[in-house]
């Protein structure tokens, strides 16, 4: 340890270092890896990523256990005996009430949900963002702070409200009904990052189209949209992630054969019958986590530079 | 803002018409669904309605109850807590995580991933799973006492003055994931050249992130507000998953206040009263900033 | 509209003399998900199968709490289901005067309800303005201690007959380790707990003065002190369950490792799940030992009004399926509740369940607090209790206090 940190204790050493060497390329291999300050710096990196993995961890390990020995309690051990079970289990088999085939039955219906909700939150949100950004009109920015303070309601109490409006349009119990609830509140937030984007954009680029003599969608379709590729990325993930895990709408605005896979898991998670099936639980868990966590994984890259590009500007 | 604003339209109306008219879903959603259901929340506030909204006006009567209910201060004093501690620690943790990853660090996406992953599952997976962590028999307080320590006590689910911490440590483990994001888009938006300029004069690393990166990254701090302060606000399934509320009130938070007078006592009235309060000190603060920050047209 | 009141005409004719000549769809929501309720379900759906019609469960976990606003906020919301499960009581009662619930008199009347419901305050709560809205499914009573036979051999001491013995032998049950009370952590709980040891100690009168009369004098005095300071004494024997379902507490008896639970009845079905035999694996004390007085509640199911046709007559027939007594009989075996008929025939039921339909039948009833109060009042009730129980800083005679306030103010 003492002779590593002696190694490097210059201020000029820690920026050099910081500003440039460790980030060559991959193939060089930086000298000095264990200076004091990648030592901190790592180690800071390594105990954090630990507290995010630990819940993680628990729950996978948990999943692949059999009941005998989740109760003997050390939540933390490997399995000594792997088992799918508890993942077969909690796809086909866990019951709620007399239905019992697991998570499956959930699985298309939220699929269902899912991608009707994401498009047209999506395509309202940034459109509305657009024409706040590039296009704006009197009163314009007086809907988009109402907009925002809406994201500051708790979804439960618009239920009722929502719950009316959708009774006399007629459309309570439909797809449609429940897509337009998700397009509601994707708004506020999906709006912000899209007004932030669009007005980040170059405004030579919208000056010179309007020379052209291009007009509001063409304009939308034309130079912005291609330009968009990052804060759709971020929209998509914000949204598939909140209407994938929403349970409410789901369930009070659809009824049991269109019901998604949270009902399901809130079920199985909520029905004891006997003892809790904690491994169960734990592997029905993770299979409604897989599609927004596979989203993330392949995405995530994206998802920083569309935030970036989203947040930054304001 | 100048770019927006094409002129020598004749009509005032007419002017800017795709605009308005593909605007037409936000307005409805703003004026119908916010600020209509807002108004109708407010208005019912005022009567007795129990299962089913009915005109039957009562005056403050929800409020004055709604005030003497020892429950109700309870669910304010532990949004104020849990508010204010969630909204400095998601800070903190969120730039601090950034600031780290922004060294050019090897591994970043795999750090990046590993700090955003949370977020991707929802509160009620998040509550589920910390219930578990912190469970005093097999959760981190079993396995440290069965390593020898044997009066070592975390239960702070079990544990009514110090619940409201494990609500907390749940709720940064899903969130600051978001936040480090964020805060490391800023930070990728601040010019090398600031940084060389800090190094000549010499000026040390941390001031130069507290006194001139900090302030650049304004607009990115605040969207990161508003995504914080109306998930604190809202915080509700988060609390339903981990305690149910428990033990007994200690972590009540308004929000579960009134869905369950809303729905659970068939009391309207009461809860849309709890729900206007909420409304209103969300208001209170929001609006003023709201006004200077989107209201006016300097920014671009 | 034409369309349809064609449709419903031909359909009407069409299906009159035969009953349900073909299958109809109908959609019950209900939250019975643990394994004993589950199984019972299935009996309703079996039976109401065979009648040609097809049950769609929608079953909805998480308790009452979960399931009622989902339940309201669509039959409100004009997508009703074909039945769902409600609390006897109050908890429709709004449903029913917004004209949105279907009557069921008719029915009602061709089976001779009335005569044969038992005991009949039950179907009272059904009947708004003389017509009946809802057709009863089972009893249930609050009124039951739950004690494990294991756990007090461990202890060395033997099993309590009533409840001031088992307070008495609390300390040894601690001693061997053991949880002495169990208690889920939601709040419906410590209510019941409540409530079951104002019947229980307090007795008949009591009760009734204070949760039907309201009686504000009477929650503020000396007798209500008394099943206060029992509380606290309850409230020291239930620290440390650490769980949160009432079935999990149950399972603490179950296995042994603890002493007693105060629950419903309804815990009978997990310990007959779970294999166990009444008078050796587990004791069972209607009225806690003390006072053989069961408070009758229990659930009921409500049937929304709806334009088709087809689907009205399979609500008619569901309405009937469920009072019908083979129904009743296999759906209480399972559920671990009483039958809402007198007349029919429970040889197989376990001891338990004996007792519970002896007292019944002698008439030693109260009506349940879900139907003297509002689902405010007990909203109220189930703050104050479980700030109560899971905290020492409000002591006994605070809790009177307000809770005579709320009984001041019920409704």
């Amino acid at each position: 340890m003492a002779d590593v940190s002696t190694l490097n204790t210059t201020a000029a050493g820690i920026d050099a270092i910081s500003r440039g060497l460790v980030s060559g390329p991959r193939g060089r291999k930086p000298k000095r890896v264990l200076s004091r300050r990648n030592i901190m710096l790592y180690g800071a990196l390594t105990v954090a990523a630990l507290y995010y993995l630990l819940p993680l961890y628990v729950m996978v390990v948990t999943s692949l256990k059999g009941m005998p020995e989740v109760r003997l309690g050390n939540i933390f051990a490997p399995p000594m005996e792997i088992t799918f079970e508890p993942w077969v289990k909690a796809w086909a088999q866990a019951c709620t009430g007399l239905n019992c085939d697991g998570l499956s039955r959930g699985f298309w219906n939220s699929v269902r949900i899912l991608v009707p909700s994401v498009v047209v939150s999506i395509a309202v949100a940034s459109v509305s963002g657009y024409a706040l950004a590039n296009w704006r009109f009197k009163g314009a920015e007086l809907f988009f702070s109402i907009l925002i303070i809406g994201a500051f309601i708790p979804y439960q109490v618009m239920i009722y409200p929502i719950v009316i409006v959708l009774r006399e349009l007629g459309i309570y119990g439909t797809l449609t009904g429940l897509v337009i609830v998700h397009t509601i509140f994707g708004m506020p937030i999906l709006t912000l990052l899209f007004r932030n984007y669009f007005a980040s954009l170059p405004v030579e680029l919208f000056k010179a189209a309007r020379i052209d003599g291009a007009g509001f969608w063409q304009i939308y379709f034309r130079i912005m949209l291609p330009m968009s590729l990052p804060i759709f990325v971020v929209a998509m993930i914000l949204q598939v992630t909140g209407i994938w895990n929403d349970f409410l709408f789901g369930v009070v605005f659809t009824r049991p054969d269109t019901y998604p896979m949270t009902v399901q898991l809130n079920n199985i998670v909520n029905s004891v019958q006997g003892v809790k099936e904690y491994n169960v639980n734990m592997a029905a868990t993770l299979l409604t986590g897989a599609v927004p966590l596979i989203v993330y994984f392949v995405s995530g890259r994206l998802f920083v530079r569309g935030i970036a590009a989203g947040a930054v500007k304001g | 803002m100048a770019k927006s604003v094409p002129s020598g339209r004749p009509n005032h109306l007419l002017r800017n018409l795709n605009s308005k008219i593909a605007s037409i879903p936000m307005i409805l959603i703003a004026v119908v669904i916010f600020l209509g259901g807002t108004l109708w929340t407010v208005v019912y506030s005022f009567t007795n309605s129990r299962l089913l909204p009915r005109f039957n006006f009562v005056g403050l009567d929800q409020y004055e109850r709604l005030w003497a209910s020892s429950r109700w201060m309870i669910s304010i004093q532990n949004l104020a807590v849990y508010g204010i501690l969630s909204l400095i620690f998601s800070l903190v943790i969120g730039f601090v995580l950034a600031a780290l990853m922004d060294q050019k660090i090897r591994f970043e996406n795999t750090f990046r991933t590993i700090f955003l992953y949370p977020f991707a599952l929802s509160f009620i997976v998040t509550g589920l799973v910390w219930q578990w962590v912190l469970n005093p028999e097999f959760g981190i307080q079993g396995i440290v006492r069965s390593l020898g320590w044997e009066s070592f006590a975390f239960d702070p689910l079990y544990n009514p003055d110090i619940v409201i911490y494990g609500i907390l440590i749940a709720a940064l483990w899903q969130g600051t994931g978001l936040v480090m994001c964020l805060m490391l888009a800023g930070l990728r938006g601040i010019d090398e050249d600031i940084w060389k300029a800090a190094r000549v004069d010499g000026i040390p690393m941390w001031r130069t992130y507290i006194f001139v990166v900090i302030p650049m990254m304004r607009p990115v701090f605040i969207t990161t507000l508003v995504l914080i302060a109306s998930g604190i606000v809202k915080v509700y399934d988060l609390v339903v998953a981990q305690t149910s509320g428990g033990p007994g009130n200690a972590s009540e938070v308004p929000a579960k206040y009134v869905y369950d007078y809303m729905f659970q006592a068939q009391n309207l009235g009461q809860g849309f009263a709890a729900s206007t309060m909420m409304l209103l000190t969300i208001a209170i603060i929001i609006i003023p900033w709201a006004y200077l920050e989107f209201g006016g047209r300097k920014r671009g | 509209m034409n369309i349809r009141a064609m449709t419903a005409i031909l359909a009407a004719t069409v299906v009159l003399p035969l009953g349900a000549a073909h299958a109809t769809d109908l959609e019950v929501t209900h939250w019975w998900t643990s394994g004993g309720e589950a199984a019972a379900v299935a009996e309703l759906a079996k039976a109401f199968d065979a009648t040609g019609n097809k049950w769609v469960d929608g079953a909805i976990a998480g308790a009452g709490s979960t399931a009622r606003p989902i339940m309201i906020s669509r039959i409100t919301g004009g997508d009703p289901m074909g039945a769902t499960q409600f609390n006897h009581g109050r908890q429709a009662e709004e449903l029913v005067q917004a004209g949105l619930m279907r009557d069921l008199t008719a029915v009602a009347e061709k089976g001779k309800w009335r005569e044969v419901i038992k005991p009949v305050s039950l179907l009272d709560s059904c009947t708004i303005d003389g017509k009946i809205y809802c057709a009863p499914v089972n009893i249930h009573s609050w009124q039951w201690l739950w004690l494990s036979n294991e756990a007090f051999q461990k202890a060395g001491v033997p099993v309590p007959t009533n409840w001031n013995e088992f307070v008495a032998a609390a300390p040894a049950l601690q001693k061997a380790g053991l949880q002495a009370l169990a208690l889920g952590g939601q709040p419906w709980q410590a209510n019941g707990l409540f409530d079951t040891l104002v019947l229980a100690i307090g007795g008949k009168e009591l009760y009734e003065r204070v949760y039907k009369d309201k009686d504000e004098e009477a929650a503020a005095g000396p007798e209500m002190a008394k099943i206060f300071a029992a509380a606290d004494q309850a409230r020291q024997l239930a620290k440390g369950s650490n769980v949160q379902d009432w079935n999990q507490a149950t399972n603490l008896v179950l296995t042994g490792k603890a002493g007693g639970q105060i629950m419903g009845d309804w815990a009978q079905g997990e310990f007959q799940i779970a294999g166990k035999k009444a008078g050796t694996d587990y004791t069972c004390l209607p009225g806690l030992g003390l006072n053989q007085v069961l408070a009758t509640g229990g659930d009921a199911f409500y049937f929304p009004l709806l334009d088709d046709e087809e689907k009205s007559k399979a609500q008619d027939i569901l309405a009937e399926t469920i009072v019908n007594p083979k129904t009743q009989v296999a759906f209480n075996l399972k559920k671990g509740s009483v039958p809402i008929r007198g007349d029919v025939d429970l040889a197989a039921a376990n001891d338990c369940m004996k007792k519970g339909i002896e007292i019944i039948s002698k008439g030693n009833v109260v009506t349940s607090t879900d139907q003297l109060v509002s689902a405010d009042t007990q909203k109220q009730k189930e703050d104050l209790m479980s700030e109560f129980f899971a905290s020492t800083s409000i002591t006994p005679e605070q809790a009177q206090e307000r809770f005579a306030e709320i009984i001041g103010s019920a409704d």
